[in-house]
């Protein structure tokens, strides 16, 4: 399973992400949140400076590009655990 | 002539209060601790115990032991800080938007063209294709995680 992450930060900011925490997965940019609009992720205002950004999200897909689970959380501060993803990519992929 | 003794119990009261709203942050990188913030109601729950010893002592003993204004103004600052970590907790982390037309399980993830950290474009066909490095098959599967980001 191939992890990916997604949010408003440019390719820059993603960059010295990955370089600071050692992340070695993909990181995508949508500065202007047009696939998290596409989604319905968007979280109007909720950035710096009145920023809309994307509400934490998750989907798993399987090889064909069809979505086999998702885990929308209701509260910012229960959010995916890792071991809850990979438990669900064994169980469904 | 004045004997009183200090009132110790009003500000272990409010310290161990602050300890709970202050102690959270730690503690909120464990999801055992985080999701149900426990330990910080605990902590809430010994400190108002405490202070009311402390109340009980400075208002029902005046003659023995100090605090009648130290302790409603510690006890007044605490009630705000578990108020406002209740706040955050009850109301504040669940603003979350509905995202009722998010994509549902069993259909197909819409396709995406963007750039990644190294501002080459990715879309979300070549990453259900591409092989991961070190490997000759594609990957089993794709985790789309959308996160706030740091703005």
């Amino acid at each position: 399973m191939q992890p990916v992450a997604i949010s408003v930060d440019l390719p820059e900011a993603s960059r010295e992400l990955c370089k600071k925490a050692g992340y070695s997965y993909t990181f995508l940019s949508d500065p202007n949140a047009e696939v998290i609009r596409r989604y319905d992720l968007l979280h109007v205002g909720a950035g710096e400076n009145g920023h809309d950004i994307a509400r934490p999200a998750e989907f798993l897909l399987d090889a064909s590009g069809v979505i086999r689970w998702v885990n929308l959380t209701g509260d910012l501060r229960v959010r995916m655990r890792p071991e809850e993803a990979i438990q669900q990519a064994g169980k469904l992929l | 002539m004045n004997e009183r003794r200090h009132n110790w119990h009003l500000w272990l009261g409010f310290v161990v209060c602050a300890a709970g709203f202050v102690g959270y942050l730690p503690l909120a990188r464990f999801p055992f601790t985080r999701d149900v913030p426990w330990v910080s109601f605990l902590l809430f729950a010994a400190g108002a115990f405490s202070l009311g010893i402390g109340l009980k002592r400075a208002f029902g003993r005046p003659e023995q032991f100090r605090g009648k204004i130290l302790g409603p103004v510690l006890s007044l600052i605490s009630l705000l800080v578990i108020g406002l970590f209740c706040f955050f907790i009850f109301y504040a982390a669940k603003q979350l938007p509905r995202s009722t037309g998010a994509p549902q399980v069993g259909q197909k993830a819409p396709d995406f063209s963007l750039l990644d950290a190294n501002q080459q474009t990715v879309t979300l066909a070549a990453l259900l294709t591409t092989p991961l490095p070190g490997s000759q098959k594609p990957p089993k599967g794709v985790l789309l995680i959308f996160y706030r980001g740091y703005w």
